[in-house]
């Protein structure tokens, strides 16, 4: 406006005179009409609401219309999984599935205590005393004195503060890693975690950072990448909890986790590790202390050590230990713990009786150690068939060498070597997991579990007869 | 609580009247309503509710009884309600329920066939205060102490971190645990007290004492003998150590021994597993069902197979944790609806329905209800033939809890189906535990079309052990106790039994003046203690007279209502009830816990018509 200079001030000066000369009705004409542009600048020239509201009519239309998927798919009755084995009897060395009498690979009773006569005769005795259920959570009455004990004697056995028991295996890592790890909390977890993990995960609702398998370099390398965003927003970091979750023997590899490096990265990068222990506790180390035994590594320096009683002990339920400090914080967080009626008090016998029979026979630990290395070397060379796990882990996989192209075509392959084993008296089972909610799905495989009650005869009976099973089907 | 209330009676004189009248309906609703009115009018002892009722002090809901061939409700309702807009709604809300009913065109007359009476009195406004003022109390002490204790002027009793990682991020939060540290902890010896017998109707407690004020425990090596067991959910009394009940088991455990070693779709199905689960499937009446060795995980594991992205879930805002954790990992939408609430439940399913989901407005995959069958905090019952009609009316899924109520409640107990006389095929999943009324452990899903593929896509199935077959024998032997199978009606006789001191307990209690919640045949009894203080004063107390309470507070409550929780059981005597009756009558008069304002005296009529009702 300034660079038109005279001509625009002059212009000004006599609008304001025309301002004050004009008649009074025609400035209100004008008010009016400026305000009317006003209206029509910002008044809509349809009315939305009007266009969306539904009449009850429409809804009820709506409402009519819908149509829900069904609760569930159908299943076709000729599913794998419909058709499962059912044992009659216990599911002890000699097993009896679907009325044939096999030896038994398939339960995980490495210590063979499942139908041990001093546990046994301890979980009666305590029946006896305390009847079945509990009746309650651990808060209301559900604390009973065997239960007390329980946790006292795990945490004797593994050297730490403190246990807590679980009554239910699965629930054990699902419940504590969601009673530290909460939202905007990091979790480094390798990708063959197994189910129970994933699921204590996905409760905790914190920032999951998935690494490769076994792989210290692509953790470092996540952690170096976390302390470079650390270094950002240095607030945010001062409350962001880590955690490091891996298994002390995988499940779903059957091989153990690198812990002596682990421990270095977790002071590297002040890191909290969390280790379930469901496969190696009872079975790894001198003592059967697990995996730390196993490394020779301080119990105190692993945050967490999470695991079941389901295997090893030959009961049910879990329990977690460390120190008090951490594992106190379950006894009103954990919510398997809270929620949840405490483990049946036979139950709870039991487990103290197995633990009494492994602290008087430590060389069991030895001897499931040579009968493990004995089936694993004896299952090498298998045209079609190669061994993933440990050569001391006492529950190994057996995969394909080559697919076939398809899962579904893998696990009836696989199928069939099971059923040739099991016609002639080895019961085996595939490993089975649930393929759609797997975060990493392993390949499809045969487990094969040592237990100490197989001598030797039927360690080689069984891996020939792996070996003729994929001889026949496989070729 | 609702700020609303509906007081609605049922005379035993009203009920001759409705048999009349019911005939014509239209008519005879007005009349009995009208007549109800008038006799109130006429009722001193209505006059001083109405005196009262100016303030918002109770809700009663009585649903009555319908005649099976009748068309509709020869009911009666009377309504106190206050002049304000917001109660109104209330009151629609409460009332919507029947009116609901009618214009769904389900009012076949057979929505309840019982009464169905629940009590949510409210306390009064000085308890509020008080009790708010307490927890103000007690924060304020407790930021004094925490002060104290950074300057070293008090001891620190609590566990802390390593030397070597002082200098990772803290594991806990300082205020996270604020209340455990300063108000729990004060009363902590009412928790996790250890028992060392059966978890009958009596039990035998270790004497534990502390010396430093809770944080640490030292055992005496004495136990407290007898004392009258008010908190295991033994409600029929299958938790005992009889040697004839338990002879089954005994063989079963010497059979098989403890643990399975495998999980079902491994190696673990054994022959008892389907033993038991074919027997649970004949008990409720339905095609096929499944057997879990947890109950919390019964839920937290399943509902993920029935549900995912896509869906929604609606949920009761009381609902247990098993069944929260359940949703949340299902990857659902998750609404919630006010506890019991029926208008509430109704427009969340229809702008459900109507909108779709939210930002892509798809329409929903499925709508799945979650309710419980009696919760277990409230002592409430779920409204199962209304939620049955709206699920059918909006074509939704129902997945019933029934961890409380499964033994606990029906003529045979079946649970709150049989309750209300309704099919177990109305419902879509049905579940339960068996760690309450069968005194064992686990849980079951069952249903029609429904396990075939829970054997296949439960979580549970594939990765956790399966029970172990002792505990299935336990549950077998209940069972069969229950069915009649074992050739005796004693089964039977606990159902009744526990049917009979629930009421007397609860009727008790109520004429004492205490505020307790819930449903009049429930037997989980909530009462109402409100302050802080008195959690520990309460449960100290009634161990001190040999009896064992719980006492809950908040978080597991609304911070206004601590609460003591009683679970009858069909093995208590009258003499063990009149005991905890006699020491409760005394210690309410002590503690000042008779909030009630609607003793017996008050109002005599509501109680000896209810228990006529329900005795027969």
């Amino acid at each position: 406006m300034a660079a038109t200079g005279m001509g625009q001030q002059w212009v000004l000066v006599e609008m304001v005179q025309a301002f004050y000369e004009a008649p009074a009705y025609h400035l209100i004409l004008e008010g009016i009409l400026i305000l009317w542009i006003i209206r029509l600048l910002f008044s809509k020239t349809y009315k939305l609401q009007e266009r969306s509201d539904l009449t009850p009519k429409e809804k009820e239309e709506l409402i009519e219309e819908w149509q829900p998927e069904p609760l569930v798919s159908p299943v076709p009755k000729d599913h794998p999984a419909l058709n499962y084995n059912v044992v009659s009897g216990p599911p002890t060395h000699i097993i009896s599935v679907n009325g044939k009498e096999c030896i038994n690979f398939a339960s995980f009773n490495f210590l063979g205590l499942l139908d041990n006569e001093k546990v046994k005769s301890a979980a009666q005795a305590s029946l006896k005393k305390y009847g079945v259920g509990t009746c309650g959570p651990r808060g209301f009455y559900g604390t009973f004195d065997v239960h007390l004990e329980l946790e006292e004697r795990l945490a004797k056995f593994m050297r730490t503060e403190e246990a807590i028991i679980y009554s239910y295996g699965f629930a054990t890592i699902a419940s504590a890693i969601p009673a530290y790890s909460k939202r905007g909390d990091i979790v480094f977890v390798d990708e063959a975690a197994c189910f129970a993990i994933q699921k204590g995960l996905q409760a905790s609702r914190s920032n999951i950072k998935l690494f490769k398998h076994n792989d210290m370099a692509d953790l470092e390398r996540l952690l170096k990448e976390q302390e470079t965003e650390d270094q950002k927003n240095p607030r945010k970091a001062r409350v962001t909890r880590r955690f490091i979750v891996v298994e002390g023997l995988y499940m779903n590899t059957g091989d153990v986790c690198p812990l002596p490096e682990l421990i270095k990265l977790k002071y590297k990068y002040k890191v909290r590790i969390f280790l379930e222990e469901s496969l190696s506790f009872g079975v790894l180390g001198e003592h059967g202390r697990g995996i730390t035994e196993h490394f020779g590594i301080n119990i105190d320096d692993i945050d967490l050590i999470s695991a079941n009683m389901e295997n090893s002990l030959a009961s049910i339920g879990g329990f977690c230990c460390g120190r008090s400090f951490i594992i106190d914080h379950q006894r009103l967080s954990g919510q398997g713990y809270c929620f949840s009626a405490s483990l049946p008090p036979l139950l709870a016998a039991a487990a103290i009786e197995a633990l009494n029979i492994m602290e008087d026979n430590p060389d069991i630990f030895q001897t499931l150690r040579a009968k493990c290395e004995r089936i694993h070397k004896a299952l090498q060379g298998i045209s079609g068939l190669k061994v993933v796990g440990e050569s001391f882990s006492p529950a190994l996989h057996l995969q394909l060498e080559k697919s076939c192209g398809s899962r579904e075509d893998d696990v009836k392959l696989l199928r069939r070597v099971v059923d040739y084993c099991m016609n002639s008296g080895i019961a085996l089972t595939q490993a089975c997991y649930l393929e759609k909610e797997e975060k990493c799905l392993p390949p499809p495989s045969i487990r094969v579990v040592i237990t100490v009650e197989q001598t030797e005869q039927e360690l080689d009976k069984a891996a020939s007869l792996l070996k003729e099973a994929a001889q026949s089907v496989l070729n | 609580m609702e700020p609303s209330k509906q007081i609605s009676l049922t005379g035993r004189r009203s009920q001759k009247r409705r048999l009349k009248s019911a005939s014509d309906n239209y008519r005879g609703y007005m009349a009995t309503d009208h007549n109800a009115g008038e006799r109130g009018a006429e009722s001193g002892k209505l006059r001083r509710w109405k005196l009262l009722r100016g303030r918002t002090l109770l809700w009663v809901h009585v649903v009555p009884i319908m005649l099976p061939t009748a068309v509709c409700n020869g009911h009666l309702h009377h309504h106190h309600q206050k002049q304000n807009n917001l109660l109104k709604s209330g009151i629609c809300k409460k009332n919507g329920i029947t009116k609901g009913m009618k214009k769904n065109g389900v009012s076949n007359g057979t929505l309840y066939k019982k009464t169905f009476i629940e009590h949510f009195e409210q306390a009064p406004m000085y308890v509020a205060v008080l009790t708010f003022l307490g927890f103000g109390v007690g924060t304020v002490f407790g930021y004094l102490r925490d002060f104290m204790r950074a300057w070293g002027l008090e001891k620190r009793n609590i566990a802390t971190e390593r030397e070597e990682q002082k200098d990772f991020v803290p594991l806990y939060q300082d205020f996270e645990n604020f209340y455990t540290r300063n108000l729990y902890m004060r009363i902590r010896d009412n928790w996790n007290r250890p028992i060392c017998s059966v978890p009958g109707p009596q039990f035998d407690l270790m004497e534990r004492v502390t010396d430093d004020y809770n944080w640490t425990f030292r055992f005496t090596g004495r136990t407290i003998k007898n004392v009258i067991n008010m908190g295991s959910y033994n409600y029929l009394g299958f938790a005992e150590t009889d040697v004839n009940a338990l002879k089954t088991v005994t063989i079963e455990l010497q059979k098989y021994g403890t643990g399975v070693c495998s999980t079902r779709q491994e190696m673990g199905t054994l022959d008892k597993h389907v033993e038991i689960e074919k027997l649970v499937a004949k008990f409720l009446g339905v095609e096929d069902a499944m057997v879990f060795g947890m109950g919390f995980a019964t839920n937290s594991m399943n509902i993920p197979a029935l549900v995912g992205k896509g869906c929604l879930i609606l949920s009761d805002e009381l609902n247990h944790t098993s069944l929260v954790l359940g949703a949340r990992l299902s990857g659902a939408t998750i609404r919630i609806f006010k506890h019991n609430n029926m208008q509430s439940l109704e427009n969340l399913l229809r702008d459900a329905i109507i909108y779709g989901q939210p930002r892509s407005h798809r329409a929903w995959r499925k709508i799945i209800i979650l309710v419980e069958g009696i919760y277990s905090m409230e002592g409430s019952i779920v409204r199962l033939p209304e939620i049955v009609s709206l699920k059918k009316k909006y074509k939704a899924y129902l997945y019933l809890d029934e961890a409380h109520s499964i033994g606990a409640v029906g003529a045979t107990g079946r649970g709150v189906v049989e309750y209300f006389g309704m099919s177990p095929d109305d419902v879509d999943v049905l579940m339960g535990t068996f760690t309450k009324s069968f005194g064992a452990a686990g849980g079951y899903l069952a249903g029609k079309k429904l396990v075939d593929f829970l054997r296949t896509h439960s979580h549970s199935a594939v990765y956790a052990t399966s029970m172990c077959p002792a505990v299935a024998e336990q549950i077998i032997r209940a069972m069969k106790c229950l069915m009649g199978l074992d050739g005796t009606t004693q089964g039977l006789q606990r159902v009744r039994q526990l049917g009979r001191n629930t009421r007397y307990f609860r009727r008790r209690l109520h004429e004492m003046g205490f505020i307790i919640y819930g449903n009049d045949d429930s037997p989980v009894v909530p009462l109402l203690l409100y302050m802080p203080g008195k959690i520990g004063a309460f449960a100290r107390r009634m161990l001190e007279k040999n009896i064992g309470v719980v006492v809950v507070g908040f978080p597991a409550t609304p911070i206004t209502e601590s609460r003591a929780r009683f679970c009858v059981s069909a093995a208590h005597t009258r003499e063990m009830l009149d005991t905890v009756l006699n020491a409760l009558d005394e210690l309410g008069d002590f503690l000042r816990l008779k909030y009630s304002r609607y003793s017996k005296s008050s109002h005599p009529e509501l109680y000896e018509e209810t228990s006529h009702e329900l005795e027969d």
